[in-house]
């Protein structure tokens, strides 16, 4: 499979990325390559093979149902670019 | 240079306990090489005043005999640590000026171990690069030259190139790194110190910055064995704030060193042997068995298949996982913030992430966010997914017949700052010794073995069983005491 210049813009999209026209058509061929180069996993036989889920066998925790932080709205909001009133601060959503 | 900065951290320890030297003149010997070597740009942030304030508690602490296990030692971080008050970007633009309010839970176990901070060290952007080229503050320069006459720079490796060249340099006689692809491995062996990458899960990943969540690991780099063993001790540990974290005691590795390795196997597989790798890669790995055998280790021959898709398994599972974990930079709760005239929420968005993230990350999230899209998912990352666990079986099957694996550490030497960076996949090529441990969550280190015909470290690398960190630990040992390696960077910075 091979991208061209609206897969790539597409993708960009999804990425949330603002890439100017000379940025995607570079990126064109350097996803390619990367591409073409990582389905040679294709020769590999799979079959009946589970997809990796733990890397290490781990059991889920659970923890107490209370609550054991909180309290640091001020320290949440220190790194913020616009803090408000005690939230954070975006362009305008609901017209 | 102060004599002290060429002390090992169990020397500084022996030294600063017998008083012989004061935790303050430890730590003003380090800040000074800090200062002399910023030629080097290893670190990103300097901290002295740091660093002294934890010497004046650890000489408190000696009149009371209160001594913690790092008491006396300074030691720099990576920037991707959390580090309260003090900048933690990731060396990424788009986390310029981010001062955390919190402490990476390893940090602050180090911190808690009485250790100090020299300051934040230098590294690829969130980790992704080989050569420490990609950082927003430029590429480290490695302290090692070539041995030919010419001056070129080269690289320290990556993504811990910071990491690498303050030990190696003497700026610091350990620091953290992380390791997601050999990211701590690489970085070791181009710069002829130590470092070890521990079983996926000793070390908590809560506070450091994430790259690929199912591979980030924590772990520590310095001048020998012993020192590693005694750092990772202090930053290893269950942290119920990882998911992933390991709920199991630290064992006492500096404590169960040895280098008697009689009964144990070592596995040398022979899909390591690969085409295209200079000669004397493949005569330190020979060297290595050699040293080990003389320790009296038996080597067996083994195989592991499924080697050569090792890579492009983890350029596909590495950038997915990565696209989704960078996903939070969007210029609402920290960082930067490109706010387009007229622009709507969605276009803060892009424009602060085209702004903020250098071109290798970029390239990765595009990556990973195509391998993740509707159509693809299973044709890439599923696949990689189920090779991911061929690799792992691979790895299951060898260790029945083995109790560890010798390999070379990377394909090359340290090679020259520009001369990879215009072609992606030959960069990637760099950890492919490294990836395939990193896959299967397996304790891994390198050692420097020797120098090659150019004057440049050459590494020898260990991958252990699960939660074999000793066994690695003591077949590094066995290789350090029989290797002498103590070259080190003729001074020009």
């Amino acid at each position: 499979m091979s991208v061209n210049a609206d897969q790539v813009r597409h993708v960009a999209r999804l990425a949330r990325l603002a890439l100017g026209d000379d940025e995607i058509d570079r990126m064109v061929p350097e996803l390619n390559n990367i591409l073409g180069w990582v389905e040679q996993l294709g020769e590999v036989d799979t079959d009946g093979v589970e997809p990796l889920t733990a890397v290490i066998e781990n059991h889920l925790r659970l923890r107490e149902d209370v609550v054991d932080d909180g309290d640091c709205r001020d320290d949440i909001l220190e790194n913020a670019p616009d803090a408000q009133h005690g939230f954070f601060a975006v362009p305008k959503v609901i017209e | 240079m102060s004599e002290l900065t060429l002390k090992t951290i169990t020397e500084l320890r022996e030294g600063f306990r017998g008083g012989e030297f004061s935790a303050r003149e430890i730590a003003e010997a380090f800040n000074a090489a800090v200062v002399a070597g910023r030629s080097l740009n290893a670190y990103t942030v300097e901290t002295p005043e740091l660093a002294l304030e934890a010497a004046d508690a650890a000489d408190r602490d000696r009149t009371t005999n209160s001594l913690k296990p790092l008491s006396g030692i300074p030691l720099g971080i990576k920037d991707l640590f959390a580090t309260v008050g003090v900048d933690s970007t990731s060396g990424s633009n788009i986390l310029k000026g981010f001062k955390p309010t919190y402490e990476s839970t390893v940090s602050g176990n180090l911190k808690a171990a009485g250790a100090g901070m020299l300051g934040k060290l230098n590294m690829d952007e969130f980790a992704m690069g080989s050569s420490n080229e990609t950082s927003a503050y430029g590429p480290v320069n490695s302290p090692w030259k070539r041995n030919d006459g010419g001056n070129a720079a080269l690289t320290p490796g990556g993504s811990s190139g910071g990491s690498a060249a303050a030990v190696s340099a003497g700026l610091a006689p350990g620091v953290t790194g992380t390791d997601t692809g050999g990211s701590i491995r690489q970085p070791a062996a181009f710069t002829g110190i130590s470092g070890i990458k521990p079983t996926y899960g000793r070390c908590s990943r809560w506070g450091i910055v994430a790259f690929a969540s199912s591979l980030d690991q924590a772990g520590p780099m310095a001048r020998t064995v012993r020192d590693c063993a005694i750092m990772l001790e202090a930053m290893a540990g269950f942290d119920p704030k990882d998911a992933t974290s390991l709920n199991m005691p630290v064992p006492q590795w500096e404590a169960g060193l040895t280098t008697d390795l009689r009964g144990k196997k070592v596995g040398i597989p022979k899909e390591y042997r690969i085409d295209g790798v200079p000669p004397e890669i493949n005569a330190i790995w020979d060297q290595g068995i050699e040293w080990l055998k003389d320790a009296g280790a038996e080597v067996v021959q083994i195989s592991l298949p499924h080697t050569k898709y090792a890579l492009p398994t983890y350029y596909i599972i590495a950038p997915a996982e990565a696209s989704s974990n960078l996903a939070r930079y969007d210029g609402v709760r920290y960082g930067l913030r490109d706010m387009p005239q007229g622009g709507n929420l969605d276009a803060m968005y892009a424009a602060t992430r085209a702004a903020g993230f250098g071109a290798e990350v970029k390239r990765r999230i595009m990556i990973g966010t195509y391998v993740l899209s509707a159509g693809f998912y299973d044709a890439y990352f599923t696949k990689a997914q189920k090779v991911r666990t061929l690799i792992k079986r691979d790895f299951a099957e060898a260790f029945k017949q083995c109790d560890l694996i010798l390999t070379p550490t990377a394909p090359s030497a340290a090679f020259g700052l520009n001369e990879k960076m215009s072609d992606p996949l030959a960069m990637y090529l760099n950890d492919v010794f490294a990836v395939p441990a990193s896959l299967a969550g397996l304790p891994a280190m390198s050692v420097p073995g020797g120098l090659d015909s150019q004057g440049l470290p050459l590494g020898i690398h260990l991958i252990g069983r699960e939660l074999d960190e000793q066994g690695v630990l003591n077949a590094g040992l066995a290789i350090e005491e029989r290797a002498g390696f103590t070259h080190r960077p003729k001074r020009w910075w």
